[in-house]
């Protein structure tokens, strides 16, 4: 009986080492193992042993058994191995042709900046305002101190609806507005559509968008204009970036400046961008003008506050180096999907 | 305004390069805009003194010269030029040398004969004969006497083209910064040095300006002032080369003495003048009076203008010989044979003035000035400049006196002296007498707690006026930067929130944002087949449109998009899928501003586009923004659509969205060869109807049931009439019911389709029965039957 065992020990050995599939594996499993499996047959004959042989026959049958389990076990392991690698190879595929894509849209060039302008000063506390496009001369000149026959007129070709009625040449009026309907402290910033009447050219289109700002409160200074400008440009451009504020006029605020940005291109030594310069005016701002404070029913005597505009197209072009505003509402897609 | 550094300097030293001195001006508040030095491209090109000239062996009209140009040996140019002598001086471009223009100069032969170079005229140094009265324009310019013969001595030098123009870009306030005087003084106040401005002083003459000149004004609320001399025996010749250099330094072309003076002083004092030759005013009276309707007078620039009642003219007894403040008549100005003449030194009203040259179409140095209203206390002074100019360049005998008429003494402005509050709204701390030193450098007198303020400066009422003042001149720079304290909450409107979820939806749905212009054509309602009673024609109409395809406030949309996608067509790209989030303009009348609402408008074609992709979409953007139960009515008789594949969306009766194949002879106006789809969706409905408070249903606990259901219908029934009443029927227990199939052809009768529906049935309290899906589908059916609709058999 040992014999026995140790016969179907090897043949057994002998045949799985040459098993090549699952299948033949399973068969021999059932041939050896099985209920009417070879060694199952030899146990069998375990009851004519006598007392002495029996536990010794018994270790050496299990012994067996549980050798070609294990190897069974083992090569199911290393045929699984095999064949999983086959599937794999047989189900490889050039991963260099381009993915199936639920295409996104893009945004607009545009509104890509002004989102992250508002962000920006959504950041510093300031709320987003609006108002109308078609707009009284009352809040788009006269509130602004800007009476009729005002030179600052002339600067601005105006459409007009009525005598009384225009589109927009700015988004101050916006500032009125806001005054009008809400006590400081104001923090606020309004873009819009302005509407001028310039013929179309690389630089100049008759609707552009601007990016009002104004804050009013209890001791606002020109040091308040200057340190957060600093800080939107520092969060636009990087933050080595430093402002450089000019004076200028604007009828509305008083003192008033134009804001030169250091050239984000070329740092500020001087580059085809800022032509030359280092510098890039990107706003124009000052202290909300007295007059206009009054107007908007607030005390100048309590309260003061500064005010700016952002051309955004400026900012957009300087962004992705377009050269032409035109492109901005030609709208072609070969445009729009490079952004 | 340009300004000439020589002239400057008459009136201000200083110390700094022509880069420095911009800088330095432009952040004191005088922008520079560039600066360009006099006959900078001239290279090379030296006095030459003619020592010999004969004529060239093989050429009648050509002459060889020899000049001494201050070097060891004469040079030999060769010249076709005919008004040449021995003795002459002239300018010699030496070998290799650049003129006007960027012409290079190199030796060469000339029939044979060496020439080193060129003799040039007065265009090849980039001048004309107004620089140089004396020159001649198709010759060689032999220099005068107010040059500098100085053989090889450098051209610039020698004819003064050697002055630094600065362009300065004056704001509308600054009126007073359009002269030298005026940007001395800035130059002063910004460098610390001192402004050396004499008062001008007239010699005695002789007579009494009474006996020739009545001046009268009928419109004093439009003159403010009007001073008048008269200078007789006038000698009319060019001015010398000094004045004529800075005028052309300044862009004004030299004419005359006379004239040039009249410049002259407007350029040096910003205050503009004009001399009229007497013997044309007839009467020897000056009347200012508004024009009558229906006179005319010829300009100076020999233009005839019609003139009406709203213009100031300055006339005679009988006719207007000026526009006031605008420019001279032709008739009565300066000529060679002017014996005595009248000069003006007025003030006019700013507004007028600008009204009148704006419709006269003419803006001139005069009218630029006037128009940011000029201050009249200083009339006499540049009066009394012009008559000593003319006795320095004895240009004739003056008269003595002055006409001086509607003298206005304009109040001075006089404000409080409050550093504190300077330096509180400026944010700085600078002490009183600091701020009072940058004050009077402005020349502004500050006594007694009181800031008085200069005549010129009529752009300064307020503290705040006094605050930048101080500010620019203490330097923008200076000022500490601070960064903004106190508390702000800012939120987003809920218009704000959902205009941001709008445009993500749209962009994750794989459309692209565009940016239209808000005004369109008229023509743009006729070319999406507007009705003509609709009120979409109702339009904002721009009064002074840019053109006509720009001349009204969309009321719709649409043909911007259609425009779009046809420009995208034409460019050949093959799919487009837009979007805009566009302001449309209702009109409402004259007294209140138009109605501003907002629409979503989607636009798109290409090849797998059809009307269920784009209604598709707006079902995501609707489902995203929390809109829901709103009814699907198909739409016959909008005429920009297809009638058979159009439908509008509504909510509560109101219309939420228009979703549509664009109707076949809009496609064909717009010029595509593809189906376009568009559709609108109203921002304002979707944002009164929107639910954004969403809130979270329990995950089912009971397995549902589904049952597939195929019916046969007329194919005039629709899948939203179908569904409603399957859900009807059906009741709480439908979960969802979804299309599967529709299907028409040969196993179905003509005229018939069939239509397929997922149900899945579910509760909410145990696991429904078999049976009890049954009755609830045969509920279903039922209903349908009563419709004629039959299950699918």
């Amino acid at each position: 009986m040992k014999q026995q065992l140790e016969n179907i020990k090897a043949e057994a050995a002998a045949k799985i080492a040459e098993v090549q599939s699952r299948a033949e594996l399973d068969a021999l499993k059932i041939k050896y193992l099985g209920k009417k499996g070879e060694l199952t047959a030899i146990l069998k004959q375990m009851g004519k042993l006598t007392a002495e042989e029996r536990p010794v026959m018994g270790q050496l049958a299990n012994e067996v058994r549980s050798y070609i389990e294990n190897f069974i076990s083992e090569t199911g392991e290393k045929i699984k191995a095999v064949e999983t690698e086959k599937r794999l190879e047989a189900e490889a595929i050039d991963v260099t042709v381009p993915g199936k894509s639920n295409a996104l849209g893009h945004k607009h060039p545009l509104s890509i900046v002004l989102d992250e302008v508002k962000d920006i000063f959504f950041g510093m506390g300031f709320n987003i305002a609006s108002g109308p496009e078609v707009e009284w001369d009352y809040y788009n000149f006269e509130a602004l101190n800007i009476p009729e026959d005002h030179p600052a007129r002339d600067t601005q070709d105006t459409f007009y609806i009525t005598e009384k009625m225009l589109l927009r040449t700015q988004t101050s009026p916006v500032q009125i507005r806001v005054m009008e309907n809400q006590a400081p402290p104001i923090r606020v910033i309004a873009p819009g559509r302005v509407y001028r009447s310039d013929a179309v050219d690389a630089t100049h289109s008759p609707i552009f968008h601007q990016i009002e700002g104004l804050v009013v409160d209890k001791g606002i200074t020109m040091g308040d204009l200057k340190g957060c400008l600093e800080a939107f440009a520092k969060s636009l451009y990087g933050e080595d970036t430093k402002i450089r504020l000019r004076p200028h006029h604007f009828p509305f605020t008083e003192p008033s400046c134009e804001i030169d940005v250091s050239c984000f291109r070329c740092g500020g030594k001087g580059c085809p961008m800022c032509k030359g310069e280092g510098w890039i005016e990107i706003l124009g701002g000052g202290m909300v003008h007295p007059k206009v404070l009054k107007t908007g029913g607030i005390d100048p005597e309590v309260y003061s506050g500064f005010a700016f505009g952002i051309g955004l197209e400026r900012l957009v072009m300087f962004r992705f180096n377009v050269d032409d505003i035109r492109l901005y509402y030609d709208n072609d897609i070969r445009f729009l999907n490079q952004f | 305004m340009n300004l000439s550094k020589k002239w400057l300097k008459d009136y201000v030293d200083f110390d700094a390069t022509d880069k420095e001195f911009a800088d330095a001006l432009t952040l004191s508040g005088s922008k520079v805009e560039g600066f360009e030095t006099e006959g900078a491209e001239l290279k090379n090109i030296v006095v030459g003194h003619l020592l010999q000239i004969e004529h060239h062996p093989d050429a009648d009209t050509l002459w060889i010269c020899q000049l001494d140009v201050g070097e060891d040996e004469p040079v030999q140019i060769v010249t076709s030029a005919q008004n040449l002598k021995v003795g002459d001086y002239v300018p010699v471009a030496k070998h290799k040398s650049v003129v006007a223009g960027g012409h290079h100069i190199e030796k060469g032969k000339l029939r044979g004969v060496l020439s080193k170079g060129m003799m040039c005229s007065v265009a090849e140094l980039g001048l004309t004969v107004h620089d140089f009265p004396y020159a001649i324009e198709d010759g060689i310019f032999v220099l005068g006497d107010d040059c500098k013969k100085v053989p090889g001595m450098d051209i610039h030098e020698a004819i003064g083209l050697n002055d630094t123009v600065t362009e300065f870009e004056i704001t509308s306030n600054r009126p007073d910064c359009l002269s030298v005087i005026g940007l001395a003084r800035e130059t002063a106040a910004t460098f610390g040095t001192k402004l050396n401005v004499k008062e001008p002083v007239v010699k005695p003459g002789h007579g009494d300006v009474n006996d020739m000149l009545k001046v009268t004004i009928e419109a004093p609320e439009k003159c403010y002032r009007y001073v008048g001399a008269v200078v007789e025996n006038v000698r009319v010749k060019p001015s010398p080369l000094w004045m004529r250099e800075r005028l052309r330094a300044s862009g004004v072309r030299p004419i005359n003495n006379i004239v040039d003076i009249t410049n002259y002083v407007m350029l040096e004092y910003g205050q503009p003048m004009h001399a009229f030759d007497l013997r044309f005013l007839k009467g020897g009276e000056v009347i200012v009076r508004n024009a009558v309707n229906g006179e005319s007078i010829t300009t100076l620039d020999g233009e005839v203008r019609e003139l009406d009642d709203t213009m100031l003219v300055i006339a005679d007894a009988e006719k207007p010989v000026a526009v006031a403040g605008v420019m001279g008549g032709e008739y009565s100005g300066i000529m060679d044979d002017t014996t005595t003449i009248v000069f003006e030194s007025a003030c006019f009203n700013g507004a007028s003035v600008r009204r009148t040259a704006k419709k006269l179409g003419m803006r001139t140095e005069a009218s630029a000035r006037y128009e940011k209203e000029l201050n009249p206390h200083d009339c006499h002074r540049t009066l009394n400049r012009a008559l000593e100019l003319v006795q320095l360049l004895d240009a004739g005998d003056v008269v003595n006196g002055a006409v001086d008429c509607n003298k206005v003494v304009k109040e001075q402005t006089v404000l409080d002296f409050d550093p504190e509050w300077v330096n509180n709204f400026i944010g700085i701390n600078l002490g009183a007498d600091e701020q009072k030193k940058i004050l009077e450098a402005l020349d502004f007198e500050v006594k007694d707690g009181k800031i008085y303020v200069p005549f010129f400066r009529n752009d300064i009422e307020h503290k705040a006026d006094i605050s930048e003042e101080i500010a620019r001149f203490y330097g923008y720079g200076n000022i500490p930067n601070r960064p903004l304290s106190g508390t702000a909450n800012a939120k987003l409107t809920d218009r704000q929130k959902l205009i941001r979820q709008l445009d993500s939806a749209l962009i994750g749905c794989g459309l692209t944002e565009i940016y239209t212009y808000s005004f369109v054509s008229p023509k743009s309602v006729d070319k999406i087949r507007v009705p003509e009673n609709s009120d979409l024609r109702k339009f904002v109409v721009i009064s002074n449109p840019l053109g006509d395809d720009t001349s009204v406030m969309r009321t719709i949309a649409v043909p911007s998009m259609l425009d779009v996608l046809s420009k995208n067509y034409n460019n050949r790209n093959l799919d487009a899928a837009l979007y805009e989030i566009a302001t449309e303009y209702i009109s409402r009348g004259t007294e209140e501003l138009p109605l501003e609402k907002q629409s979503v408008i989607i636009g798109m074609y290409g090849k797998d586009v059809d009307f269920y992709s784009i209604k598709g979409t707006v079902e995501e953007i609707l489902k995203n923004a929390g809109v829901y139960g709103y009814d699907v009515v198909p739409v016959k008789d909008n005429p920009t659509y297809h009638p058979g594949r159009c439908a509008m969306l509504t909510i509560d009766g109101e219309e939420l969205a228009v979703i549509g194949e664009i109707h076949p002879d809009v496609s064909e106006a717009y010029g595509f060869g593809t189906r376009v789809y568009i559709a609108s969706i109203s921002v304002e409905v979707i944002e009164k109807y929107r639910n954004d408070r969403k809130t979270y249903t329990a995950l089912p606990k009971f397995p549902a049931l589904t049952r597939d259901l195929a019916f046969v219908c007329k194919k005039e029934h629709t899948v939203l009439e179908l569904e409603k009443r399957i859900s009807n029927a059906v009741g709480s227990l439908l979960e969802d019911i979804s299309l599967f199939d529709i299907y028409e052809g040969s196993q179905i009768p003509k005229g018939m389709k069939s239509v397929a529906f997922s149900l899945k049935l579910r509760s909410n309290e145990r696991t429904l029965k078999d049976t009890e899906a049954d009755e609830a589908v045969n509920r279903a059916i039922k209903a349908l039957n009563e419709l004629g609709i039959t299950l699918r058999s």
